[in-house]
């Protein structure tokens, strides 16, 4: 199946870290239904229908308990289907990774489905099939989250595993073996793809690879194969502990339910005391930059382009997120009107703001067929020059209404849910904080826009990263000076590849 | 019902969990130009859904117009009569829906996801691109799209590893006058041959409303809902005339084939192909449990072998794709670093000899079933979800009442389906794709492989 996308799929995380809600604010006053004619002669066929009210979102019910060992409980609930949404929470990721060892944190999340002291690799898997659940667990910047999607019908089996996995990983080194081979040939393969090289490189230019968020979270060949299973248990017992958790449980349950099979599982887990990990905020780019990173005979030039962005706690997260949605956050937006819909030059062109502990990356992003780069990047720069000039009022509503009114689906299905609450839990944020989400977005103004978009989006202080055919596309990019021009192969951003 | 541990003997843990799936209710009529309504309430989430099918694919692409059906597509996006070039989108952000369509061999399909105040606009909206569109239709509109779609082969298939493997096995597998010889994106040629006229002729041909289903799912009204849909639906005409449907040759593939395509890659990789059916045949969900039972979890017998025991694979996959005319059965297999392609071929033949040989355990077939089970569970999540469904029901089996049906399929499989499937059908001749490194053709795995 081929699909008319919407947006790069790069940006999708980038943009789903921001959308929130619940009442409705509409900036023309309800129009009640009129009844329908009942004649075709009445019908006007040629005008948009006139609306109702949009409706008002009821958020689902949440209860919140903490266990003597520190451990915080979020139930939601959610009585639609028979299933249930289980997460555990721990609210350390690859941000402290020791330095060299860069992927440690996704390594330790690896490893935890790999064996426990009662189970084998294989046997977790078997059961987790058996029982039709799916159980993972991942790390990202600051946290690493173990998950469970199971019909409540086995939630007692399901639950056990879950716990043994998050409670009792064994570390096998046989197994660690196995899975860091399986880790260094997906970064050997990362090489293929021009997209995948062009976020490692934009990441590193932009942080430096002495800052955490320069390098890559599922780290290197090389810090990859120096992470030792003594690295791995040090960094669990470490983090994973009771009073750095939440345990998120959404779907078809009940809170006191909930609290007693989290008694029964995670009592006696034993709190410690763990050390805070801080990132520091990296220092933003004194001029523009353009990194360009020969990929042979690519068919399309990898675009990244932007800098330092915000930290999620920003006071400017409403306004960061109209901003951005009139820019590169929709279909509709800028960036993709402009070099999708009338240029031709991309399948699609978005922005996004990673918003992290601590100020994370802005970017926007495309890929561009190699004959169009050098015009795409006049375009983008144009873009990104003209968000900091007033946004008309009619383009500011449509983006306010668009993040105000999609909100009731964002809340549909259990698995969305949890995702609207997890950033909240790792950023300490209210759980109330969807309540407000719509009166917030409603009180951004046109002097709010340009604001974040000045001090967000500098066009002259850009890092801007363009993998594809050198030999095709340099020309046209020293052509249009847009500041220093560094040339790099593949091999300055990934290494060199392991000889076979 | 809980379920058992693993002491338990294995004839009662096959049996020993079974959350039901729920009906999928639903009304379903049709108006008098032909267009086919399926409404399903579901007023859980104030959001409704609005998704229309129409009956055409790339399967019904003529000669050098490959690609075609989604061209189409992309262009239904750019205003229709009442609509002006860039106001569908805009209008539909503007009241908070997300909107999309996409493409296969058998069907396109529109949807928009809207508050549920906002069923009207979308139905408008719709319905203008339905019965006016080509009165606004011009060259610039498709000329526009032809680039966003030769970007989107670039992106999706052209400059991503292993993208240009399907179009390169269908081609073999499938004869030149047989619906799914080519993909649904096309070639570059065809993409560039596609004129006005060809839009204006496809769109006469196929999109009218007796060729089409319109799903309206999730918080709504069925009385308003319904004058809505007739309102603005009710004065399309019918088409002109009946499409003509592809026809579907009898063949069968005579030899093994074996291919070879250079790419930029590190690692080469392994495609194993064969002509298998279409859903809903007798066969296609034993197949679908064969490629579980194959490559479905940790556990599953060519994983465990290559992947986790031997550890000479970095990946490895296998499905019964079935479409409503046909369908095969692949195999892929990514050999790690130094592992050759024609060992990965050998040990797929010998974990495939076993199962037609020795069958599958219970357990087996067990963690299919149960995985299978839950995903139906899990379809009905969302409203998004279930109006696919009802209408893919409705055009695949013939009705939109089908869940109950459609798991009852995979719950009567039993091993012997499994290993008899697996004789059957995976020892015909076979399609061999070798994906290289640029300038490694010597990995191709070839006959003498065997």
């Amino acid at each position: 199946m081929i699909a008319r996308a919407r947006h790069v799929a790069t940006l999708a995380s980038v943009l789903l870290a921001g959308c929130g809600g619940a009442k409705v604010v509409t900036t023309t006053p309800p129009v009640p239904i009129a009844p329908p004619p009942t004649t075709a002669a009445t019908v006007d066929l040629t005008k948009p229908p006139t609306l109702g009210a949009p409706p008002t979102l009821n958020l689902p019910q949440i209860t919140t308990r903490e266990l003597p060992n520190g451990l915080k409980i979020v139930v939601i609930e959610q009585h639609e289907l028979p299933i249930a949404d289980v997460l555990l929470e721990v609210r350390t990721g690859g941000e402290a990774d020791p330095v060299g060892k860069m992927g440690t944190a996704s390594l330790v999340s690896a490893m935890l489905t790999e064996g426990t002291t009662t189970r084998s690799a294989l046997q977790i898997a078997d059961q987790a099939a058996y029982l039709g659940v799916q159980l993972s667990a991942s790390s990202g910047w600051e946290q690493s989250t173990v998950s469970l999607h199971t019909p409540t019908a086995q939630l007692d089996s399901a639950l056990a595993l879950f716990g043994d996995v998050a409670l009792r990983p064994s570390f096998p080194t046989a197994d660690l073996e196995r899975v860091r081979k399986v880790r260094l040939t997906a970064l050997q393969q990362v090489r293929d793809r021009g997209p995948a090289i062009a976020d490692r490189a934009f990441a590193s230019a932009v942080f430096g690879e002495q800052h955490p968020y320069g390098r890559p979270l599922s780290g290197t060949e090389g810090s990859v194969a120096s992470i030792s299973r003594e690295d791995l248990q040090r960094f669990y017992t470490t983090y994973f502990r009771p009073n750095n958790a939440t345990l998120l449980v959404v779907g078809d349950v009940r809170p006191n339910d909930v609290e007693r099979r989290a008694r029964e599982l995670f009592g006696a887990w034993s709190r410690a005391s763990v050390p805070a990990v801080t990132t520091s905020t990296a220092s933003g780019a004194k001029g523009t930059t353009l990194v360009l990173v020969d990929k042979p005979g690519a068919a399309q030039s990898s675009f990244r382009l932007g800098g330092i962005g915000a930290p999620r706690s920003t006071s400017d997260y409403f306004a960061l997120q109209v901003m951005n949605t009139v820019l590169g956050g929709a279909f509709t937006s800028r960036l993709n009107q402009n070099l999708r819909e009338t240029h031709g030059y991309t399948y699609g062109a978005g922005s996004g703001f990673g918003l992290r502990r601590s100020a994370g990356p802005f970017i926007a992003s495309a890929e561009i067929v190699t004959a169009k780069t050098d015009s795409a990047l006049i375009e983008f720069i144009k873009e990104l020059r003209a968000i900091r000039d007033t946004v008309p009022s009619d383009e500011l509503a449509k983006a306010k209404r668009y993040l105000q009114l999609g909100l009731p689906a964002n809340f549909e299905t259990t698995e969305g849910i949890a995702s609207e609450f997890l950033p909240l839990l790792t950023y300490g944020i209210p759980l109330d904080f969807y309540a407000t989400a719509v009166q917030q977005y409603g009180a951004v103004t046109q002097a709010d826009v340009q604001r974040v978009a000045r001090q967000y989006v500098d066009p002259d202080k850009l890092t801007i990263v363009v993998v594809g055919d050198r030999k095709t596309i340099e020309p046209g990019l020293r052509a249009l000076k847009p500041g220093e021009i560094i040339i790099r192969d593949v091999r300055d951003v990934l290494g060199a590849p392991p000889t076979p | 019902m809980s379920i058992m541990g693993l002491a338990v003997p294995l004839a009662a843990q096959q049996t020993a969990s079974a959350p039901g799936v729920p009906k999928l209710r639903f009304e379903k009529t049709t108006l008098a130009n032909g267009l086919e309504v399926i409404l399903h309430e579901d007023h859980s989430t104030p959001i409704v859904v609005v998704n229309t099918w129409y009956h055409v694919g790339s399967g019904d692409e003529k000669p050098g117009r490959t690609g075609f059906a989604h061209l189409f597509e992309h262009v239904m996006f750019m205003g229709s009569q009442n609509v002006p070039v860039g106001q569908f989108d805009k209008w539909l952000e503007a009241v908070g829906a997300d909107n999309n369509g996409s493409t296969t061999t058998d069907r396109t399909n529109y949807y928009e996801v809207l508050p549920s105040n906002a069923l009207p606009l979308a139905l408008w909206l719709d319905a203008d691109r339905m019965g006016r569109l080509l009165p606004v239709m011009d060259q610039a509109k498709l000329d526009l799209q032809r680039d966003v779609v030769k970007n989107e082969r670039r992106q999706r298939y052209d400059n991503t590893p292993y993208g240009r493997a399907g179009e390169t096995i269908m081609a073999a597998l499938f004869p030149a006058a047989h619906p799914y010889h080519w993909t649904t994106i096309g070639s570059m040629t065809d993409l560039s041959a596609a004129s006005l006229d060809d839009v204006k002729d496809f769109f006469r041909t196929y999109y009218a409303p007796n060729n089409a289903t319109l799903v309206i799912a999730g918080d709504f009204n069925r009385d308003s809902a319904l004058t809505w849909v007739q309102r603005y639906f009710g004065s399309i005409p019918r088409g002109a005339k009946s499409p003509e449907r592809p026809v579907v040759p009898a063949f069968a593939v005579a030899r093994d084939t074996f291919l070879v395509l250079e790419d930029k890659v590190t690692l080469p990789r392994l495609y194993e192909t064969w002509h298998s059916v279409k859903i809903f045949h007798p066969d296609d969900a034993a197949l679908d449990v064969l490629a579980d039972v194959l490559a479905g979890d940790k556990n599953s017998r060519l994983y465990k072998r290559l992947v986790f025991d031997m550890q000479v694979a970095q990946d490895v996959n296998a499905f019964q794709s079935s479409g409503r005319l046909d369908g095969y059965f692949q195999i892929i297999v990514t050999p790690k670093p130094g592992q050759l392609p024609s060992r990965m071929l050998a040990l797929v033949t010998e974990e495939i000899g076993k199962i037609a040989r020795d069958g599958v355990t219970p357990r087996e077939l067990a963690r299919s079933l149960n995985s299978r089970r839950a995903s139906f569970l899990d379809n009905l999540a969302s409203v998004l979800g279930k109006s696919n469904q009802l209408a893919s029901y409705d055009y695949m089996a013939g009705t939109p009442d089908y869940v109950q049906q459609d798991l009852a399929r995979y719950e009567k499989i039993t091993a012997a389906d499994v290993q008899r499937v697996a004789g059957e059908y995976l020892n015909k001749p076979k399609v061999v794709l070798t994906v290289v490194p640029e300038g490694r053709r010597q990995l191709m795995v070839t006959g003498g492989a065997k």
